[in-house]
């Protein structure tokens, strides 16, 4: 892109090192953050996420590695003059002041003129849709308005980038959804870089269009939402993201008669090997990730199969998803939401042919588990 | 195994404001025997106050409960023979595994070679059986709340209560334990009545629902009833996620049509004219070029590429609407496009009561 080139990005931090005693929180972290990109860290807790943001926004001083934003080299910079605004997962309003105080704090510490402060107010609290709040105390807003108004006394000023470190963890599902989508209004309409920290796959997916992947204090993989689904580098990530979580079934490589071979399951179902697999030693440990929505309960009649029998059923309105036990591992998939099945008999459930898209499926080496491809 | 009535439940606290509703109001449920009941709402809806008085371990102000034909309300909770797995596994941090299943069956005094034996039942059923040496903090969350699991089972309870006991598991073993919690009730057939405040839950885990809303059903049903036909506007918009859209409509000629002409089948009843509120899971709208017939236009707002589907968030005349599309579409931000319906006629609602409106006349 060529407003990549012409800019330098807004954050880049390089070889982030960060111990907290004996852990080390973060363990060698690059990320380069586009400017006007908005850019998920996600990861489970403990992850270091939180910490790469506050070493970013310099509550946090790096034990080695430097933070560059835009041209400016920030390792030892204050925090307030990286011109960085944050937005938190607890909303940290002043309890006293009204929505229209609050906002405007940071421009009152700024000395900004009556009429500036204003205008800058008029100007956030359209964007946000909060006119009507603005005379209202926290405690009479619900959670979901006081977090735009926390959100407005971030967008009021007009910083080199926003911070947020889960923003909308303590929000109910239906607020969550809808904030979302407002997220990502706010973002274009703004043309800022956000930096959005979050353990929730589902909204980095949603909200980003790039998304770091850490895990024990270093990056997994970093790339667009739909490159980390549907080509995650390694085994772990194919499991983080993507809901119900990807199938993992533990194989072995067979040679066979030529290529491009098959794979042989614990539990004695076999596969041939999706035509990009790469050439490996005959017996060669592989693991092999499927998502649910790449399995079929109506097989084609040339399609690859597994076999197994039902074992639990889960009807979820929009889908239903299908545990069949295949071997020792239970293989989840996707069906539609009026999916019928063969009647349970016996202590077992009926048993089914599942259908796969083998060429969507991935391989992981065993070992190291990362990817393998062609 | 047992089934369970609950009879006109009625709760309130002492204690309690006056004027406040009470906890659980005249709430009657049949639980069959052998049967997984979900009791799902929001916190405060009194799901957790009608399992405790289930157990025994609140005593109702009114109402009865049953298991079987026995009235159960003077029973101490501990001669009910029920079994509670809470959201935290309450397990002995001394104890092995093997012992903390053992425990129930040690305090009635049963002989140690049933013991072994059931133990060893247990943890086969649970895969535990090569845990059974380790202490609770050797054990992950799941495996730990199998183990709590493993030890409600080992009494062979009359019935299972379950309150929201996979609360404090990340999301991944959350679908795990949810599926082996499924499994396990109906190789035991020992009925299940399992609270939760989480609608993916309840459909994914129950035979039947019911929607709980200030101590008093709003809905009874089986997860697809409760999906597809939402009782009430509560059920609707607690049902689902993303949110089914909740669209203002007037019955037009035998259709329904909203603001910016999206047409919607009718059910009979309502005349020529009445509003109505209709409700449409974003999977039953479809992406489509502007301008066509009973299409209404507006423009991308959101995109979210989930992986296995794409939700897209599109501006109306008739507000925001929500269509779940598969990740094949391609639509960008600020596109022109049209949304039409699909599938059977949505449910209506009333405004003024906010029920389902019945397919023959009965507004």
């Amino acid at each position: 892109m060529t407003a990549d080139e012409e800019k330098p990005p807004a954050i880049r931090v390089t070889g982030l090192r960060k111990n907290f005693g004996d852990v080390a929180a973060l363990d060698g972290v690059d990320l380069t953050v586009p400017d006007g990109s908005f850019f998920a860290l996600l990861g489970p807790s403990g992850a270091g996420k939180t910490t790469t943001l506050r070493v970013m926004a310099g509550l946090e001083r790096p034990d080695a590695g430097t933070v560059r934003l835009g041209h400016l080299d920030a390792t030892a910079a204050t925090p307030a003059a990286r011109d960085l605004a944050m937005v938190f997962q607890s909303y940290a309003l002043y309890p006293k002041q009204t929505a229209r105080q609050n906002i405007a704090s940071p421009l009152r510490a700024r000395r900004l003129r009556p009429e500036q402060i204003a205008e800058a107010v008029a100007r956030v609290s359209d964007l946000l849709h909060i006119e009507r709040l603005l005379d209202r105390r926290p405690a009479q807003m619900s959670g979901g308005e006081q977090q735009r108004v926390a959100l407005g006394r971030a967008l009021v000023r007009e910083p080199r980038a926003f911070l947020m470190d889960e923003p909308l963890t303590n929000l109910d599902l239906k607020l969550r959804v809808e904030m979302r989508t407002e997220l990502t209004r706010i973002h274009r309409a703004l043309g800022r870089t956000f930096l959005y920290v979050t353990n929730d796959h589902v909204e980095a997916m949603s909200m980003a269009d790039r998304v770091a992947v850490l895990r024990d204090g270093r990056i997994e993989q970093v790339g667009t939402p739909m490159e980390i689904y549907e080509r995650p580098a390694t085994r772990w990530v194919a499991g983080f993201v993507g809901s119900p979580q990807i199938n993992v079934l533990p194989c072995r490589f067979d040679a066979g008669t030529g290529r491009p071979g098959r794979l042989a399951g614990d539990g004695g179902w076999t596969l041939p090997a999706p035509s990009w697999c790469p050439e490996m030693p005959d017996g060669s440990p592989v693991l092999i990730g499927i998502r649910a929505e790449d399995l079929t309960l109506t097989p084609t009649a040339d399609q690859p199969c597994l076999e197994g029998e039902v074992y639990v059923v889960e009807p979820l309105g929009d889908r239903t998803l299908v545990d069949v036990r295949v071997g020792e591992a239970v293989v989840r998939v996707k069906a539609g939401p009026t999916v019928t099945l063969p009647a349970v008999s016996g202590p077992a459930g009926p048993r089914l042919r599942i259908g796969v898209h083998l060429e969507r499926a991935h391989l992981f080496d065993a070992t190291t588990e990362r990817a393998l491809r062609a | 195994m047992a089934a369970i009535t609950i009879d006109r439940l009625h709760k309130r606290f002492t204690g309690q404001k006056q004027g406040a509703p009470p906890a659980v109001e005249e709430l009657s449920l049949s639980i069959a025997d052998g049967e997984l009941f979900v009791l799902l709402g929001p916190s405060g809806c009194g799901k957790t106050t009608t399992l405790r008085c289930v157990a025994g371990i609140e005593r109702q102000t009114g109402g009865d409960i049953r298991l079987d034909d026995e009235t159960v309300n003077d029973l101490p909770p501990a001669e009910r023979d029920v079994a509670m797995v809470f959201q935290f596994y309450a397990l002995y941090p001394h104890l092995t595994c093997r012992d903390n299943i053992a425990f129930p069956l040690r305090a009635a005094k049963v002989t140690s070679a049933e013991i072994a034996r059931r133990v060893q039942d247990v943890a086969r059923m649970l895969r535990l059986s090569h845990l059974l040496d380790r202490r609770p903090h050797q054990l992950s969350g799941g495996e730990q709340q199998r183990v709590a699991l493993g030890r409600a089972m080992v009494r062979r309870p009359r019935a299972f209560l379950m309150d929201e006991p996979l609360t404090n598991l990340d999301a991944e073993q959350r679908e795990d334990m949810r599926a082996e919690i499924k499994h396990l009730q109906a190789q035991i057939g020992t009925s299940m009545l399992y609270v939760t405040h989480d609608q993916v839950e309840a459909m994914a885990l129950g035979h039947r629902i019911a929607i709980l809303n200030q101590g008093r059903l709003e809905q009874l049903g089986t997860p697809v009833e409760v999906y597809n036909r939402p009782a009430t506007l509560f059920a609707a918009r607690f049902i689902g996620s993303p949110p089914i859209n909740l669209l203002d409509v007037t019955v037009t000629d035998g259709g329904l049509v909203s603001e910016g002409g999206l047409r919607l089948p009718a059910p009979d009843g309502p005349s020529n004219g009445d509003p109505l509120i209709a409700g449409l899971r974003p999977e039953t709208l479809t992406l489509t070029a502007a301008g066509e017939d009973h299409t209404v236009d507006g423009r991308v707002l959101a995109r979210e590429a989930l992986g296995d589907e794409t939700i897209y968030v599109v501006d109306t005349p008739a507000g925001p609407l929500r269509s779940r599309m598969p990740p094949t579409a391609r639509h960008d931000v600020g596109d022109p496009v049209g949304l039409r319906h699909v599938g059977p006629p949505p449910p209506v609602y009333d405004p003024r009561t906010e029920r389902v409106v019945e397919g023959k006349g009965a507004v």
